[in-house]
């Protein structure tokens, strides 16, 4: 990252939580155009906290967050996503009772037209998803659904997309493919912010990591560093 | 290890056989409330088809003040209780507009000076119905007028509720607290006595195969049916209906596709609450304007949104004709006392929630 080019998301010193007693205290990360950036750490380390304050569901008790330079503390999740941010929840990251092309309509709501050639775009990166595309959301398999929150993410041309552990609760067949999506997703020009308890596969296709543990920063450095970080194995990798 | 991977073929397969009878349990359940009700309906539509057409004419009014209690209830998330009360004094609000009545000191009335009746030929009767354009008129403006008050309401009790976190029992109750308030209001302002919208003769149409019936639910039937279908064309081929349907099942996901929900639960109170309005003034026509008629519709609304599974409209709909019919042909045949209509319908209710417990046309999640 130069030093003239703002990141593409900064969050500074962020202390936030659902009651008084915060949940994470001073946590900064940021995400450079362009980069996959994963925030690994044990459970209750306060990810997904994190990445919910970020994104606008909850309020930051401190802290600053940036988008493309431009301050967006405290805007809610449907103004966000009019200043490139996406976000993929873990669960519940589909409507289930619309059709999958209803999902990707909504995906592209903040669109007047041009709506058809996104669909068509992101049809392009998940052609599994075409045939599909009269079915109900809620019918389809946990990859098939996992595919279309990611489609339905990338309907507006994020920036930068944020995910929530998108490989939990999927076949080891799945996760390679989610992570390959991912990859795919990020060689488009989109930065990605994701939290993961899968650690080794994320940060194999990571640039960068952060390590998360009782809601405060404790590491952070390249992905492949992390990887060989002795701390990280034993504590992260089972090894 | 041949015989071991035999063994676990033939418990497989045993597992495949005794799912696939569970899976067809499961459908015959599932189809059942179905079946059963399709049968009654047509067998009451031929032995018993003048009350099965009340029931029909009826029901349509359950279905679209049902409609708009299971928008709301599955977008504003409120279990509105004043339902049955919205609709009168949108009833009443027609009235007032049409006639300029309010209720004076004693037995009189005091009438305003200006009402829609005084418009020239505003009770000139059309095609064979007791009213003329002043009423339809004044329905539209009774709807209308409706929104912004559901919109209040919305506003100062129920949004800041549910904003601090309240539970679904204390968001219903309170509103059962605006549906008292609201009768109160009827009764002050229009008194305790049934009025009607013309004192005018009722005339009836006979059409081949079928028994006669009142000019006026023609007019009660075929608007019941032009906004069931604008509501549906609204939520299944509008971006904004689309919204509706996403908000209604995941509302987080929809603010993080940009959607406003709080727009949108905006519209769904006007949408709901024209239905609603629209509803109560067709009521009115149908029987007579009485503070207390509202509330002792609810329960039946209420019927025929769970019974059609809460939050789906086009169940709403289906639930209201069932609930409809199936009370007036139990009574009309004669087989119970018109005090058990209430009782029959909720019977039916229990039945098909045992083998459905999300309703006719309820997700299965």
């Amino acid at each position: 990252m130069s030093a003239t080019e703002a990141p593409a998301l900064l969050a500074e010193g962020i202390t936030s939580g659902y009651t008084e007693v915060p949940i994470i205290r001073d946590v900064s990360v940021s995400v450079a155009r362009g980069e996959i950036v994963t925030i690994i750490g044990p459970n209750g380390a306060g990810k997904s906290t994190l990445l919910k304050t970020i994104f606008g569901f909850l309020q930051a008790r401190t802290g600053r967050v940036f988008v493309d330079g431009t301050e967006v503390t405290g805007m809610p999740p449907e103004r966000l996503v009019r200043r490139g941010l996406a976000f993929v929840p873990q669960t519940n990251n589909i409507f289930a009772s619309l059709s999958v092309r209803e999902n990707l309509t909504m995906g592209g709501f903040t669109l007047r037209d041009e709506v058809e050639p996104r669909i068509d775009r992101v049809l392009g990166l998940f052609p599994l998803l075409a045939p599909r595309l009269r079915e109900r959301a809620g019918r389809l398999s946990g990859g098939q659904r996992q595919t279309l929150a990611l489609a339905r993410a990338l309907m507006l041309d994020p920036s930068v997309l944020l995910l929530d552990e998108p490989s939990a609760s999927l076949s080891p067949v799945m996760v390679e493919s989610v992570f390959a999506h991912v990859a795919a997703i990020n060689q488009q020009g989109t930065a990605v912010l994701m939290i993961e308890q899968n650690a080794r596969h994320a940060l194999a296709v990571s640039h960068r990591g952060y390590v998360l543990a009782n809601g405060e920063n404790r590491l952070e450095g390249p992905a492949a560093a992390l990887l060989q970080s002795d701390d990280v194995r034993r504590l992260y990798l089972g090894e | 290890m041949a015989s071991v991977a035999d063994r676990n073929l033939v418990e497989r397969r045993d597992d495949a056989g005794s799912g696939q009878a569970a899976e067809l349990a499961r459908r015959l359940g599932q189809a059942a409330p179905w079946v059963v009700l399709g049968i009654l309906g047509v067998w009451s539509a031929v032995a018993l088809t003048e009350q099965f057409v009340v029931g029909i004419i009826v029901g349509s009014l359950y279905a679209l003040s049902a409609v708009g209690l299971t928008l709301i209830y599955g977008i504003a998330r409120v279990s509105h209780f004043a339902q049955g009360d919205v609709m009168m004094l949108s009833a009443y609000l027609g009235f007032f507009v049409l006639t300029g009545s309010l209720a004076g000191a004693g037995a009189t009335d005091v009438t305003l000076p200006v009402a829609l009746e005084m418009l020239p030929w505003a009770n000139e009767r059309i095609w064979l119905f007791s009213f003329g354009y002043g009423l339809v008129l004044a329905i539209a403006i009774a709807a209308v007028v409706a929104v912004p008050i559901l919109l209040a309401i919305d506003r100062v009790v129920y949004r800041p509720l549910l904003a601090r976190g309240a539970s679904t029992a204390i968001v219903a109750v309170s509103s059962l607290g605006i549906a008292i308030a609201i009768r109160g209001v009827m009764l002050l302002v229009w008194g305790p006595s049934g009025r009607r919208y013309s004192e005018g003769i009722r005339d009836t149409v006979e059409l081949p195969g079928l028994p006669r019936i009142v000019a006026d639910q023609f007019f009660i039937i075929a608007t019941a049916a032009v906004l069931a279908v604008a509501t549906y064309l609204l939520l299944y081929r509008t971006r904004l209906g689309t919204a509706m349907r996403a908000t209604a099942d995941n509302p987080d996901l929809a603010r993080a596709s940009g959607i406003d929900t709080a727009s949108v639960r905006r519209w769904t109170w006007a949408i709901g609450g024209f239905l609603t309005a629209v509803a109560g003034c067709l009521l009115a026509l149908q029987s007579q304007l009485s503070p207390d008629l509202g509330f002792l519709l609810l329960l039946p609304i209420f019927a025929a949104a769970i019974l059609g599974g809460i939050g789906s409209p086009h169940g709403a709909f289906i639930g209201g004709l069932v609930v409809g019919v199936v009370g007036e042909t139990t009574v009309g045949a004669g087989w119970i006392g018109p005090g058990y209509k209430l009782a029959v319908t909720f019977v039916v209710l229990i039945v098909v929630i045992l083998f459905r417990p999300s309703g006719l046309f309820g997700s299965r999640s």
